[in-house]
C-alpha cells in the first residue's frame, strides 16, 4: 500500500495550485491515506485486457457547424473579472519580469 | 398543490401565477430562517414573471405546461446576471453572463425560477453541511441533515418552498437528499438533459435532474427540460419523448430484480433493506415478476467512484484561478495570487478532493488509480448489461440509513462518502435512477426505493416509481 508523505502532499498541493497552511498539510496526510486504502480494492484488481470507459454514451467525434455567431458579451463577461484593462484580463506580474 | 395542478389552474385562468408564489413566498417566510434552503430568494423576479404569466393567459395566450409552477434552482445552474455561487466563496460576486438551458426551458414552459438553493460546495458532499454558507437543515427533523448535495432543493419541495426543484447528481446527489426529505428525485440517462450552465464537478458523471413530490410532477418537471441541446455535445441527439402518457401503465408481467450488492452494502440498515423487500412484496402484488439479482463489480463502485470524480475535478476545478471571475487575493506574482486564491476561497472538502484527484492523476499513480478505475467503469456497465437481459429494472436502497444529525460525519470524510454507495453504480454506468419514498424508519423519518434502469428506459422506471409510490399511500 502507497504510504503517503507530508513531502508527497506538499507536491501534489504545488501542482495543484493550493497554498495550503501547514495544518492543512498535516490533516490531508492523513485523510488522503485512508481515502487512498480504501481505494486499493480497486487498485489491487485484474483487469488484463479490460478496456477503460472514459464516458458511459457512445457519442465520438460531435461536431457542429462551423458557423459564425455572437460570443459572450465582452463588458459583461470582464466586469466579473477581479481586475481588468482595456478589454483584458489583468493579473499580477508573470515569470521574473519587471512590475 | 401539485405542479400539475397548479399549472392547470393557472392554464385555465382559475389560479393566478401571482397568487401561486405568494403562496410559496409566504411558505419561505415562515420556515426558511429555520431551513435555510436557498442562497437567494428570487422573490421580486418570480413576482415579476409570474405578472408575465398571469399577462400571457390574460391575452390568450398559453405560458406552457410549467405555468406558474415555482421551480428551486440548485445554486450550480447558471442564471444570468443573478448571483451563482455553487456555495463557494471562490465565486464571490460572480454573476454568470448567461442561462443554463435547463434555465431557458423551465422559464421558456413557464416556470418560475423562486431561488438559488443551497449545495455541498461545488456538489461535493452528502449533508449539505460544506456549504460556505452554512448548512441547510431538514425539514422533517431540523436537528438532521437534508442530505446533499442538492440538499437545498430537497428542503424547499419537502417544506413546501416550491412544488418542484431541480437538483445536479454526480454520484447520489439528487437521490441521496429525496430519500432523506422524503420526496423524489431524478437523476436521467447520461447526456438527456443539457449540462450547458451546470458548473461541472466530475463532467463524465454529472447530470441534472427534477425533486418533486410526486413521481408525476417529477416526470412534468423531467419532460420540460431534457432532449438534444447543441451546446452540450454529449447530449444524447435523439428526441426524447415523454412519460407522462405511460405513467399508469402498471407493472404487470415486467421483470423486477432486486440487486444484492445494493442490499448488502456497508453500512445499509436493516429497515432500510426491509423497506425494500417490502416494496418488492407490492410490486410482485402488483404483478411484476420479482427476484434477487446480482451486479458483481457494484461492489468496486465507490472506490472507482472516489477515484474518477476528484480526478475530472481537480481538472474542472483549475479554471478558479482569481483571473476570470470571483475572488482574488493579491500577490506579487501570478502563481502566488492564485494558490492564495485558491486557499481563500476553496472549502476543506474541496481540496482535499482536488488533492486525492490530481494525486490520482499524477506521474507514477494514473494507471494505478484513475486508469484502473476507468476499467472497473466497463466491468460494472457489463455486469449492469447482464443484468437487463433478464430483468426489465432493478431496484434497491437509494440511501443506507435515514437522515442523520447535522455533524454526525464530518470529521470523517470516508463515512460520509458511504452515504453514495448505491446511487454511486447508475453514475459510473450512465443509467437512470430514481429514488422514492416507501415507508420510514424507527426515527419516524422517511426511506427512500431505488429504481434503476438501463440507458434512455425512463418511462419504464418511471412506471415502477409509479407503482411504489401507489403501493406507499396504501
Amino acid at each position: 500500500m502507497t504510504r503517503i508523505t507530508r513531502t508527497d502532499v506538499e507536491h501534489v498541493a504545488r501542482l495543484a495550485r493550493l497554498a495550503l497552511t501547514d495544518d492543512e498539510i498535516e490533516r490531508f496526510t492523513g485523510q488522503l491515506e485512508v481515502i487512498l486504502e480504501h481505494a486499493a480494492d480497486v487498485s489491487s484488481l485484474d483487469t488484463e485486457g479490460v478496456p477503460p470507459t472514459a464516458h458511459p454514451l457512445p457519442l465520438l467525434n460531435v461536431l457542429r457547424p462551423d458557423t459564425a455567431r455572437p460570443g459572450l458579451p465582452r463588458e459583461e463577461v470582464l466586469a466579473m473579472a477581479p481586475e481588468a484593462e482595456d478589454g483584458r484580463f489583468r493579473v499580477p506580474r508573470i515569470l521574473g519580469e519587471a512590475p | 398543490m401539485s405542479a400539475l395542478d397548479v399549472a392547470a389552474a393557472v392554464r385555465s385562468g382559475s389560479r393566478s401565477a401571482r397568487d401561486v408564489v405568494e403562496e410559496h413566498l409566504d411558505a419561505i417566510a415562515a420556515r426558511e430562517p429555520e431551513i435555510h434552503a436557498f442562497n437567494l430568494v428570487l422573490a421580486d423576479e418570480a413576482r415579476a414573471a409570474a405578472d408575465a404569466v398571469d399577462a400571457a393567459v390574460a391575452a390568450g395566450r398559453d405560458p406552457g405546461p410549467l405555468a406558474g409552477v415555482p421551480v428551486a434552482l440548485k445554486d450550480n445552474l447558471c442564471t444570468r446576471g443573478i448571483p451563482t455561487t455553487c456555495s463557494s466563496r471562490i465565486l464571490d460576486g460572480w454573476r454568470p453572463p448567461y442561462d443554463a438551458t435547463v434555465v431557458e426551458r423551465v422559464v421558456a414552459a413557464g416556470g418560475i425560477p423562486i431561488g438559488k438553493t443551497n449545495l455541498d460546495e461545488f456538489a461535493m458532499g452528502s449533508s449539505t453541511e460544506n456549504s460556505a454558507f452554512g448548512p441547510t437543515r431538514n425539514p422533517l427533523d431540523t436537528s438532521r441533515v437534508p442530505g446533499g448535495s442538492s440538499g437545498g432543493s430537497a428542503a424547499a419541495v419537502a417544506a413546501g418552498f416550491a412544488p418542484v426543484g431541480l437538483g445536479s447528481d454526480t454520484g447520489g446527489s439528487i437521490r441521496q437528499p429525496a430519500a432523506l426529505c422524503g420526496v423524489v428525485g431524478v437523476k436521467p440517462t447520461y447526456g438527456r438533459v443539457s449540462r450547458y450552465g451546470l458548473i461541472a464537478f466530475a463532467s463524465s458523471l454529472d447530470q441534472i435532474g427534477p425533486f418533486a413530490c410526486t413521481v408525476a410532477d417529477a416526470a412534468l418537471l423531467l419532460e420540460t427540460i431534457w432532449g438534444h441541446d447543441p451546446a452540450d455535445s454529449t447530449s444524447i441527439p435523439t428526441a426524447a419523448g415523454s412519460v407522462l402518457p405511460d405513467l399508469e401503465t402498471g407493472v404487470e408481467g415486467l421483470r423486477i430484480g432486486v440487486v444484492e450488492e445494493l442490499t448488502d452494502a456497508q453500512g445499509v440498515d436493516a429497515e432500510v433493506v426491509a423497506a425494500v423487500e417490502r416494496a418488492a412484496g407490492a410490486l410482485e402484488q402488483a404483478g411484476a415478476k420479482v427476484e434477487r439479482v446480482s451486479v458483481p463489480s457494484a461492489v468496486y463502485g465507490l472506490s472507482a467512484y472516489y477515484l474518477i470524480a476528484p480526478a475530472e475535478a481537480s481538472s474542472n476545478l483549475a479554471r478558479y484561478d482569481g483571473v476570470r471571475y470571483g475572488l482574488r487575493v493579491d500577490a506579487a506574482d501570478v502563481t502566488t495570487m492564485m494558490a492564495r486564491t485558491r486557499d481563500a476561497g476553496f472549502g476543506a472538502e474541496v481540496k482535499r478532493r482536488i488533492m486525492l484527484g490530481t494525486y490520482a492523476l499524477s506521474a507514477g499513480y494514473y494507471d494505478a488509480y484513475y486508469g484502473q478505475a476507468q476499467k472497473v467503469r466497463t466491468l460494472i456497465i457489463r455486469d449492469f448489461a447482464r443484468a437487463y437481459e433478464r430483468f426489465d429494472a432493478l431496484i434497491g436502497p437509494t440511501a443506507p440509513t435515514t437522515a442523520f444529525p447535522l455533524g454526525a460525519k464530518t470529521d470523517n470524510p470516508l463515512l460520509m462518502y458511504l452515504n453514495d454507495v448505491c446511487t454511486i453504480p447508475s453514475n459510473l454506468a450512465g443509467h437512470p435512477a430514481m429514488s422514492v419514498p416507501f415507508g420510514e424508519g424507527a426515527d419516524g423519518l422517511p426511506i427512500g426505493v431505488q429504481v434503476l434502469t438501463d440507458a434512455l428506459a425512463e418511462p419504464l422506471m418511471f412506471r415502477v416509481a409509479r407503482a411504489i409510490e401507489i403501493a406507499a399511500e396504501r
